[in-house]
């Protein structure tokens, strides 16, 4: 089969990348500094690709997607800090609490639409920090130590299970029914789909997923903070997004990976780090207004003589 | 011939205006109805509510014995009733292929789960869905399109791939919203005949909003005729042609000196 025959070349480009950089990694080569922006990258690809299946897929405006961070971060933490579990538990507990949130957030906001929807997320996301602000158990505004272990195995597996989880939900008829729903909710009811189940699965799923970023965060910079995971997280995850193309995957893992690296890199220049920015943001929106793929997929600029449409 | 649609004294108001008040309807299995009116009769609200967009303030829709009168659309699709919209609503960044695929989504079995850790039956069902897909695109002559952006067909064709995805959803009764809207003469003469054929395909009934006299005069068997929210005609095209009060309402009341 041809198409399975994709798969595996995907996975063993993959396998690849992951092996050469840890082998780097254990060889000494690579900075401390250099390891904390590979890590961090995949935080920001993960959590990127995990509000592109809110937004750029179903076309739900959630700018609240901190919250979900917070949630994980905080439940892995207790996890291992408190309670003394493994990461990798905490890591799956922390995305299934992030993904309860989620539907928790998700049923009632998500009657709302466009604007209306923004501004509850964005408020949900605010709640969120707030309890934890308020939790002396978890550190309050002074925050909670958490041990360094998060490691390039950890954060670039984190990564890969969330594109293929992402990529397989998308190319399937759930997939093309979330699509509907951003197309047109009415016509896609028309044609037979719950579109609020839609809406919430989707929602689940990008809740689920920044969980897992989240633990994989916590547990890489020794402390957590409530400030962490204000408002401005939540815009910065959605500049991701929108920066890399509404409804395009790889558009988004490009954006994170770019945005990232610009970040890392202008930490040398403190005094213009933020405007050159900015500049950089006004540049890519003046001159690519759709995001630097728009809908299209870095797969598709391969394929050539075929455009469009979802393969199995 | 058994009642396949019933609606029964069916109104709805929105705060103080009676859109639609008081119509009764009535389709047998295999009929080809039509439902006429000058703009504004409340045509497409009565659409709205057979379909479920609207929830009827007042009396009934018994489709196939059950009630589904204020059902959510997905629901009233599912239970054997689709449609087409007098602006065209297709998925316009979806191809052809995938805007019909996801009318064929509530005929589908596998689930969420299945698809993200790509199960047999994923497999399966997405084979499936894309074969009956392509049957239609090849009904509709839409297969030599099937890649291509919904939102790059050219209008005629984004009529007709509006009606092949209506039919994907496996109707049996199926809607169509003024289909032959914009539409050259001849276009609506192959639009007709296209109706024609897949009402004897699959066995459908259908229930037509139309503007275009000649089509509607032409195929239908009955047709209805409603004016400022009520029902104010029903018969064959014949009766309906030389009902007075469908031409005062059309032309408007003679003067008498």
């Amino acid at each position: 089969m041809k198409k399975s025959k994709v798969f595996w070349s995907y996975l063993a480009l993959a396998l690849v990348i992951y092996a050469v950089v840890q082998f780097l990694i254990s060889g000494n080569m690579v900075s401390y500094a250099s390891q904390n922006m590979l890590i961090t990258m995949c935080i920001n690809i993960m959590l990127a690709v995990s509000l592109h299946v809110v937004i750029g897929i179903t076309g739900q405006f959630s700018i609240g997607h901190a919250g979900f961070l917070a949630v994980g971060a905080y439940i892995s933490a207790i996890c291992t800090m408190k309670l003394g579990m493994p990461f990798v538990t905490a890591i799956l507990i922390g995305a299934v609490v992030a993904a309860l949130a989620g539907l928790l957030v998700g049923i009632p906001s998500l009657r709302l639409k466009g604007d209306y929807l923004a501004i509850a997320t964005l408020g949900f996301a605010e709640i969120i920090r707030i309890v934890f602000l308020n939790i002396d158990y978890v550190g309050g505004a002074a925050g909670m130590q958490v041990t360094h272990q998060s490691t390039w195995t950890y954060a670039f597996f984190g990564v890969f299970i969330t594109i293929l989880v992402i990529s397989n939900f998308t190319k399937s008829r759930h997939g093309r029914a979330c699509i509907a729903v951003r197309e047109d909710e009415i016509a896609a009811d028309a044609m037979g789909i719950n579109t609020t189940y839609y809406k919430v699965i989707a929602f689940a799923i990008g809740s689920f997923f920044a969980g897992v970023a989240g633990a994989i965060y916590a547990h890489n910079f020794y402390i957590i903070q409530p400030t962490a995971f204000g408002f401005l997280k939540s815009f910065d995850i959605l500049i991701f997004v929108v920066l890399g193309g509404l409804g395009s995957l790889s558009g988004s893992v490009i954006a994170a990976i770019f945005l990232t690296a610009i970040s890392t890199y202008l930490q040398g220049f403190p005094e213009t780090r933020m405007i050159i920015y900015s500049l950089v943001l006004i540049l890519v929106m003046l001159y690519r207004p759709k995001g630097l793929m728009g809908t299209k997929e870095i797969t598709d600029l391969f394929k050539f003589g075929k455009k469009g449409g979802t393969r199995i | 011939m058994s009642a396949l649609l019933k609606v029964e004294n069916l109104g709805i108001q929105f705060g103080g205006l009676k859109a639609v008040q008081n119509v009764n309807l009535q389709m047998n299995q295999g009929e080809l109805i039509g439902l006429i009116g000058p703009n504004g009769a409340g045509k497409t609200t009565t659409f709205n509510m057979l379909t479920g967009v609207y929830a009827p303030t007042e009396g009934k829709v018994l489709f196939d014995g059950k009630s589904i009168g204020g059902l959510d659309p997905y629901k009233v699709t599912r239970q054997g009733i689709s449609r087409t919209f007098q602006n065209i609503r297709l998925f316009k960044e979806l191809s052809v292929l995938d805007n019909v695929k996801v009318a064929n989504h509530g005929l589908a079995k596998h689930n969420v789960l299945s698809s993200i850790f790509r199960l047999p039956s994923h497999f399966s069902g997405e084979v499936k869905m894309e074969e009956e897909s392509l049957a239609f695109l090849k009904i509709f002559g839409l297969e030599g399109f099937r890649d291509e952006l919904a939102k790059n067909l050219p209008y005629g064709m984004q009529r007709r791939l509006e009606i092949a995805r209506a039919l994907a959803a496996g109707p049996k009764l199926l809607l169509l919203d003024e289909p032959a809207a914009g539409m050259n003469p001849q276009e609506t003469h192959d639009l007709m005949e296209l109706i024609s054929f897949v009402r004897k395909e699959f066995n459908l009934t259908i229930l037509l909003i139309e503007h275009d006299m000649n089509l509607v005069m032409g195929i239908c068997e009955r047709i209805y005729v409603l004016d400022h929210g009520q029902l104010i005609a029903d018969g064959t095209p014949a009766e309906i042609r030389s009902n007075p009060k469908v031409i005062e309402a059309y032309l408007g009341e003679e003067v008498t000196e």
